[in-house]
């Protein structure tokens, strides 16, 4: 395999600082090429602090980073013509149209005026925006502004695409078309770094690192990380799911109870309960309740690697 | 440094200016309403005091001189008094700004001139009024007795460039520097602070742009701006107030670009040290006052002491003052006044270089 070659994005030890605060804590990361990639975490986990890091907007206290190729910090000026940003917070300019801040990118990188005429075009008509040239772009909606985004973070076409967070603010719809729209630009080559805090646009991604508070506390292929869960995962149908939720709560073994729907989740480390126990436990509460094995998904993954409450309980294991 | 990125900021920058009306009208606003504002109301050259008369000797003479100082326009008569406690006390209401006194023993004191036969009671508290007395104090009480007595003056004051003594003549050029002073530091160190505020910046760092490409660009059409300013003012003070440009108006220009670099510079250099647009508002505020203060705008360079006649020589404003005063009233040329010229480039060099060091191209 030809692994070294295909790498886009190789850090070691990546670490960020900001006074006493380690925002970011000696992460390794390694990013294939056309490859879309997902970084996962809570708020405040060093998601977009790691992106800025790894484009050269930011200093890295400690480690090695190497992009395209690319060592950075040193050679971020050349990675800058080779990749594309979508900041968390939309960024380009509110009071100009779509059309002006399009022809602005343009310009910025350097790109001549005729191919810039025939890019633009075939921006707008890819994303959607063909009938809002005119419109300025602080009066657009969410899912509108982040396809303007996204046009103008790969008008230049970059090799690499890195993506903060791009759908906080748009609708559910507008998500699944966005994801779309990434899978079209892997399928064309482009390697792409996106975070986010969905479940569903986690599992998505050819591969994910989970962060949390700074630290990686997990990576590979969504399916992979499932499979590796080292817990087994409980499905209990009763009556009082949040009465069943506190008889359970300090169960040895059990690492965290939600309860969804009418059911009740518990995720448990693998052999140390099971279905009859769980059961009589509960019997022994008054409470009648049918019991049987769920799948491990991606957000069991998550708590289970951040020991973090998704919804509302969690049982803290020594 | 790439041209088609440069133009393309400015072109930014003139569409996002277009669309935003309130600082579209303040560019030409500001310097209407100040133009106005100053040239009607500053006028040092005061007139029409509201004023009483106590005249305590009632006599022919006494009756002459007070027709006569009534007529010269510089008193408004108001008030006749008979007790001096009138006086007093519309002094203190502030009714009156200043009041004639004629003693009773008036004709003798003429006669003997021995002690002055006339005072003249001013409120202190404003010095303008002073000196309008002071004018008054020169009458020349001699000729009451005997009309044919020849005043001499001892002295005689020659007012060059402007001899009618009009204000507006005075503080319309260096009106053309506090509103460049004004608009130029304080237009500049927002727009440049807005763009890290709204979060533009972040993406724009992330692409070639290098951050004097971002810096030049932005101010460029500020530069622009300067000059339109700078004629509004000249040509509505001409228009209204007939102050003359008696120099060559290509060196007023001259000079003034110079000074809306050194102002740009500033506002670069505020701009690197504001987080917020309010906070570049409040250092713009911050530079401002000095500048009017001190720039010999509003009071006499030779007046200051030494202290802040060295604050104000660091000013840009001080050496613009002297240019276009020396230029627009003196017909004085640029090769005349190269010294000032010379700080305000020694203050584009310095305060740049400084603002060099702190335009970084990063988040942190």
């Amino acid at each position: 395999m030809a692994a070294e070659t295909e790498t886009a994005i190789r850090a070691r030890g990546l670490t960020r600082r900001f006074g006493k605060l380690v925002a970011v804590d000696h992460v390794d990361l390694t990013v294939q090429r056309a490859q879309v990639y997902g970084f996962l975490g809570p708020n405040g986990s060093g998601k977009s602090t790691t992106i800025r890091m790894l484009c050269g907007l930011l200093l890295p206290s400690e480690g090695d980073i190497d992009v395209l190729g690319l060592n950075i910090p040193r050679d971020a000026e050349k990675l800058k013509r080779r990749i594309g940003y979508m900041t968390q917070k939309f960024s380009l300019y509110e009071d100009l149209t779509v059309q002006e801040n399009l022809e602005f990118l343009a310009a910025v990188h350097d790109i001549p005026r005729t191919p810039t005429r025939l890019r633009i075009e075939e921006l707008l008509e890819r994303y959607w925006l063909k009938d809002r040239r005119d419109q300025l772009a602080g009066t657009m909606s969410g899912g509108q502004k982040q396809r303007l985004a996204l046009a103008g973070a790969v008008l230049h076409k970059p090799e690499l695409l890195f993506l903060d967070e791009p759908t906080s603010a748009v609708d559910p719809q507008s998500r699944r078309e966005f994801w779309d729209s990434l899978f079209e630009l892997a399928d064309a080559g482009t390697t792409i770094l996106v975070s986010t805090h969905y479940m569903d646009e986690a599992e998505r991604c050819h591969r994910l690192a989970i962060l949390d508070e700074g630290r990686l506390v997990a990576d590979g292929a969504p399916r992979d990380l499932c499979a590796q869960l080292p817990y087994s995962v409980w499905l209990i149908e009763c009556a009082a799911p949040r009465k069943a939720q506190q008889r359970l709560q300090n169960v040895t073994g059990v690492i965290a109870l939600a309860q969804i729907g009418a059911e009740l989740r518990v995720l448990a480390e693998r052999g140390s309960v099971d279905a009859a126990g769980l059961q009589e436990q509960l019997s022994t509460a008054g409470i009648d309740a049918q019991v049987r094995q769920g799948a491990a998904n991606l957000e069991d993954v998550f708590v289970a690697a951040t020991h973090r409450k998704p919804h509302d309980a969690v049982a803290e294991v020594a | 440094m790439s041209l088609r990125r440069l133009l393309s900021i400015v072109v930014k920058e003139l569409r996002q200016l277009r669309r935003d009306r309130l600082t579209f009208a303040m560019i030409v606003g500001i310097p209407t309403m100040q133009l106005l504002l100053f040239g009607f109301a500053i006028n040092l050259d005061v007139r029409h005091l509201d004023s009483a008369v106590l005249d305590q000797a009632n006599t022919a003479h006494s009756r002459e001189l007070i027709a006569e100082l009534g007529a010269s326009g510089v008193m408004n008569l108001r008030y006749s008094l008979t007790v001096p406690q009138e006086l007093d006390d519309l002094l203190r209401a502030g009714r009156i700004s200043a009041a004639l006194v004629i003693p009773p023993d008036f004709e003798s004191r003429l006669e003997r001139s021995d002690r002055p036969a006339l005072q003249i009671v001013v409120d202190g508290s404003d010095q303008v009024v002073q000196q309008a007395a002071r004018q008054l104090a020169a009458y020349p009480i001699e000729r009451l007795r005997n009309p044919a007595a020849v005043t001499r003056q001892n002295v005689e004051i020659v007012n060059f460039y402007n001899p009618e003594r009009r204000a507006p003549v005075n503080t319309v050029p260096g009106l053309v520097g506090v509103i460049l002073t004004m608009t130029m530091v304080m237009f500049t160190a927002m727009a440049l602070v807005r763009e890290r505020e709204r979060g533009n910046l972040e993406m724009l760092i992330a692409t070639p742009v290098s951050p004097w490409e971002l810096t030049i660009g932005k101010v460029l059409p500020f530069v622009g701006i300067g000059l339109v300013q700078v004629t509004v003012v000249l040509a509505l003070g001409w228009l209204i107030f007939s102050v003359p440009i008696r120099g060559h108006i290509w060196e007023v220009y001259v000079a003034a670009l110079v000074f809306i670099v050194a102002s740009l510079s500033l506002g670069v250099f505020l701009s690197t040290l504001a987080k917020s647009q309010f906070q570049a508002m409040q250092l713009a505020f911050f530079t401002f006052l000095p500048q009017i203060l001190l720039s010999g705008f509003m009071f006499p360079y030779a007046g200051m002491p030494r202290a802040a006649q060295w604050i104000s020589e660091i000013l840009p404003m001080t050496h613009f003052l002297r240019l276009i005063r020396g230029i627009a009233l003196r017909g004085a040329t640029l090769a005349d006044l190269w010294p000032e010229l010379a700080s305000l480039g020694a203050f584009i060099v310095v305060v740049l270089a400084v603002a060099v060091t702190r335009v970084s191209k990063r988040l942190d």
